[in-house]
């Protein structure tokens, strides 16, 4: 029996030393009291309280999702790179689709310097639709992003459409033929990126046929089943299959063609659609955090975002250049919630009134 | 296969180098350390250990070996809390639970721990077959599944809950009532819009299922023996041996067999997972081999289905995510991550691209697998003297463990009010002769059906019978409704043959 190491959830200093350097527990304990003592040190740093040195990164969904790597590796890179005071650790507070972290960073950790909360585009199209409640766009501050995907749409490899174009006609000309998945729940991401679409061809977005998955990979298999015709979701979701030919991306939702592997691939617009769908990945802190926290933060993400370190890591997360910091990023976040909204409202998924 | 077998040598060798051996005994240690824990199962053991690895720059096989090691190590940790305490972590445990601390209580922990290790050893052995031989065949099997196969599926697994409907219908109804409504609180899964969530933010999201699992096992049975224990007295007087007969062996070496099969099967369906595949196996058992009317009141075998399966499934889940690049389950997707960030792209060229890392994995769960019962079964003796404790140290602990698990997973101190609800509603339950498994699985299964029923309907543009129109989803409908029908026919057949003994099938 070892002590491990690191509580639940909390990945604490991963500076070196592997759980089995640590010394067996003294034996003369009753072994069963021995037992309990290292569950509860197990459990204990899970709760340990928020008031520890080092920066924490806030991920609003479970492991293994897109929020909870981003932080893990922007985490990673900023201890590497000595931007952080030692380890920045990770911690998941899933929830209302991000809106309990959120929720979390304007309430009780309101002023925490050291408090780091993962966002992405999923976070503006919500606060856009209003899914957080009450909060909005100004309660929290936009810091920065530091990378991007870009949404694509694919078919099967043996679809009758050529391109992008062909499918789009056959689309407008019977809307109830043909249906999509994705992996976000209606009037999500992977939803809008489809009635974008369909009303740049002309068509009644609110005629497109969208079954919502449970994730990227769901809706994909759902296309490889053949339950679905066409598949709305991210380059990265699809890579493995694209490679070994089983699916066709008909086009990138990205405002030029994307280098790499997909150079060959073209854009909506190029296609006459002028649609874009950029899924960046950033962060935003508490609101009443002092400007001088709020713009180490910026300078802080701004060198990250500047370094080869992370240009690798990037890559390694499927993710494009994207870097936009400090006042650039919190116009663009103000403007894109606004854009969405109006979005929202356009395709009837909003009440039309205004604020 | 002699490719194959070739290629899994090789496999053997990279796993059995020393540090990737060393690698997979700490991942079992660690893992079933942790995994003790109520709720920090596999994936946030996992995810926990990553950047660790990461730090020390261990190669891209040896991580993987280092997580299979995790992987096994906390699923059999969690079974420790679950017999011995009735604290089960994961919704899978649930049914391990059952007839595992019915034996704790009966002073059978040991054989009960002992079992967990032999019945989680064989599905992960058969199921490292299945995943080894049948891959590439198995996926194109996932990928004929499509929302109707599911909701077939899941209509099967809702009727196999009549078998845990101990010794009242009506009342196992009401407990599935209860699990379905806690399931719709929480947004619409298909159109995001709030259910039952009375404006609170926190319940966006709906019950965790291991709030629930917590709530209405550990605080209850924390309730429960507050209330009836005399201070000073310890939990269990005797806890067995803790070792496995040869004869508790044999008669559970079918159900270990046939759990395996069915655990596998239901574990490569991305999405349906452990939960699904320990409870069918359990029920189906109960159905095939219960002939004395034990299950339920601690029968060995009723340890052995589930732990067998769940073991089984986690392999089968490996399929999806190799040969489709598509997690099937949270342990899975944390896994993908990893992947990812050793610069692997799962998906059909894996095992063409990076055999030596594909049969690496597949010799290193197997390797994992026999570290955790060359580590464990000694053990057991061990662990069962949890028991030991007096109740004055047992009682509170159990409910320290509950509170601190569900706060260092959720990070909520709202869901630590929906624990103490839950956990004075479980007592309720308990003192009203309610099960309490039921309300589990139907807050695991209620929101399964109900997404592949809107899927299946949006699928067909409403038409109801796209759901009985591939040859799968017939053949699941045939088998829920044998399931409905046969257990009657088959106790008045037994009532008429059994005068004339020995007729009945093979029961080794």
């Amino acid at each position: 029996m070892w002590s491990g190491r690191p509580g639940p959830t909390l990945p604490r200093p991963t500076t070196s030393r592997p759980p089995l350097t640590r010394p067996p527990l003294p034996l003369r304990v009753g072994r069963p009291v021995a037992l309990l003592a290292i569950a509860a040190a197990l459990a204990l740093p899970g709760c340990a309280p928020e008031t520890s040195r080092g920066w924490e990164c806030l991920a609003p969904a479970n492991p293994g999702g897109g929020w909870d790597r981003t932080c893990r590796s922007v985490g990673r890179v900023l201890e590497d790179l000595g931007l952080s005071p030692g380890t920045v650790r990770t911690t998941n507070l899933p929830g209302a689709g991000g809106g309990v972290a959120m929720a979390r960073a304007v309430t009780r950790r309101a002023q925490d310097p050291s408090l780091l909360v993962a966002a992405s585009s999923g976070t503006t199209l919500r606060l856009a639709q209003r899914q957080y409640g009450r909060l909005d766009t100004d309660d929290v501050r936009w810091i920065g992003a530091v990378g991007a995907e870009y949404g694509i749409l694919a078919v099967s490899r043996d679809a009758p459409w050529p391109d992008l174009s062909a499918l789009m006609r056959e689309w407008a000309a019977d809307p109830g033929s043909i249906v999509a998945s994705g992996g976000s729940a209606v009037a999500g991401q992977d939803h809008m990126k489809l009635l974008l679409l369909a009303r740049a061809a002309g068509m009644d977005p609110l005629q497109i046929r969208y079954v919502p998955f449970e994730g990227g990979g769901e809706a994909m298999t759902a296309l490889l089943g053949g339950f679905v015709q066409v598949f709305s979701g991210e380059a990265s979701e699809v890579e493995g299959q694209v490679e070994a030919g089983n699916l066709r991306i008909l086009a990138v939702l990205a405002p030029e063609r994307i280098a790499g592997d997909l150079a060959g691939v073209p854009t909506a617009r190029e296609m006459g659609f002028d649609v874009e769908w950029v899924t960046w990945r950033g962060f935003f802190v508490p609101a009443a955090v002092p400007d001088s926290v709020g713009d180490r933060w910026v300078a802080v993400l701004d060198s990250l975002g500047r370094s080869e370190a992370w240009a690798q890591e990037r890559v390694r997360n499927g993710m494009r250049p994207f870097l936009r910091t400090g006042e650039e990023f919190e116009a663009f976040v103000a403007a894109q919630v606004d854009d969405f909204r109006a979005m929202s409202r356009s395709l009837g998924l909003l009440p039309p009134e205004g604020g | 296969m002699p490719e194959a077998l070739q290629l899994l040598g090789g496999g053997f060798a990279v796993a059995l180098q020393p540090l990737n051996l060393a690698l997979v005994l700490v991942g079992a240690v660690v893992g079933t350390s942790v995994g003790m824990l109520p709720g920090i199962g596999p994936i946030n053991a996992i995810a926990l250990l990553l950047p660790l690895a990461f730090a020390v720059d261990l190669p891209p096989e040896s991580m993987l070996i280092l997580m299979a090691g995790i992987y096994y190590g906390s699923q059999y940790g969690n079974s420790i809390s679950t017999i011995l305490l009735n604290v089960p972590g994961t919704a899978s445990a649930v049914v391990t639970a059952i007839d595992g601390h019915a034996l704790t209580r009966a002073g059978r922990a040991g054989p009960a721990l002992a079992m967990s290790a032999v019945a989680s050893f064989v599905g992960g052995t058969l199921s490292i077959f299945g995943l080894v031989l049948l891959a590439p065949v198995l996926s194109a099997w996932a990928l004929r599944f499509g929302p109707a196969e599911y909701v077939a599926l899941m209509v099967f697994a809702f009727v196999a809950l009549s078998s845990l409907a101990g010794r009242s219908i009506p009342k196992a109804l009401a407990a599935t009532g209860f699990g379905l409504l806690l399931a719709s609180v929480g947004l619409d899964p298909q159109s995001a819009v709030p259910r039952f969530a009375f404006g609170q933010l926190e319940l966006l999201d709906g019950i965790d299922f291991l709030v629930a699992t917590l709530g209405l096992f550990a605080v209850s049975e924390v309730l429960t023996l507050a209330e009836e224990s005399p201070v000073g007295q310890s939990a269990a007087a005797a806890w067995g041996r803790a070792r496995l007969t040869a004869a508790e062996l044999t008669e559970s070496g079918w159900t270990m067999v046939r759990s395996s099969v069915l655990g596998f099967a239901v574990g490569v369906l991305p999405g349906a997972g452990g939960t699904v595949a320990s409870f069918l196996a359990y029920s189906t058992e109960q159905r095939i081999s219960d002939d004395q009317g034990t299950f339920g009141s601690g029968d060995l075998r009723g340890v052995a289905a589930p732990e067998a399966a769940n073991n089984a499934a986690a392999n089968g889940a490996m399929i999806p995510l190799l040969t489709l690049g598509v997690p099937g389950s949270g342990t899975t997707a944390v896994l993908l991550g990893a992947l990812l960030a050793l610069n692997v792209t799962p998906g059909p060229l894996l095992i063409e691209q990076r055999p030596e890392l594909f049969w690496g994995l597949a010799a290193s769960m197997y390797i994992g697998n026999v570290a955790l019962l060359v580590l464990n079964l000694p053990l057991v003796g061990l662990f069962v003297r949890v028991l030991a404790l007096p109740r004055w140290i047992l009682v509170p602990g159990v409910a320290a463990l509950s509170y601190t698990s569900v706060y260092a997973v959720t990070n909520s101190g709202f869901d630590l009010v929906i624990l103490t609800v839950l956990g004075v509603v479980g007592w309720a339950m308990r003192k009203g002769g309610f099960p309490l498994a039921p309300v589990i699985l139907a807050l695991v299964l209620g929101p399964l059906l109900e997404r592949n029923l809107r899927r299946s309907l949006a699928l067909s543009g409403g038409d109801w019978g796209v759901l009985a129109s591939s040859p799968i989803a017939v053949g699941l409908w045939v088998a829920a409704a044998a399931a409905l029908a046969l257990p009657p026919l088959a106790a008045r057949l037994r009532r008429s043959v059994a005068p004339r003994a020995g007729s009945g099938p093979p029961s080794p």
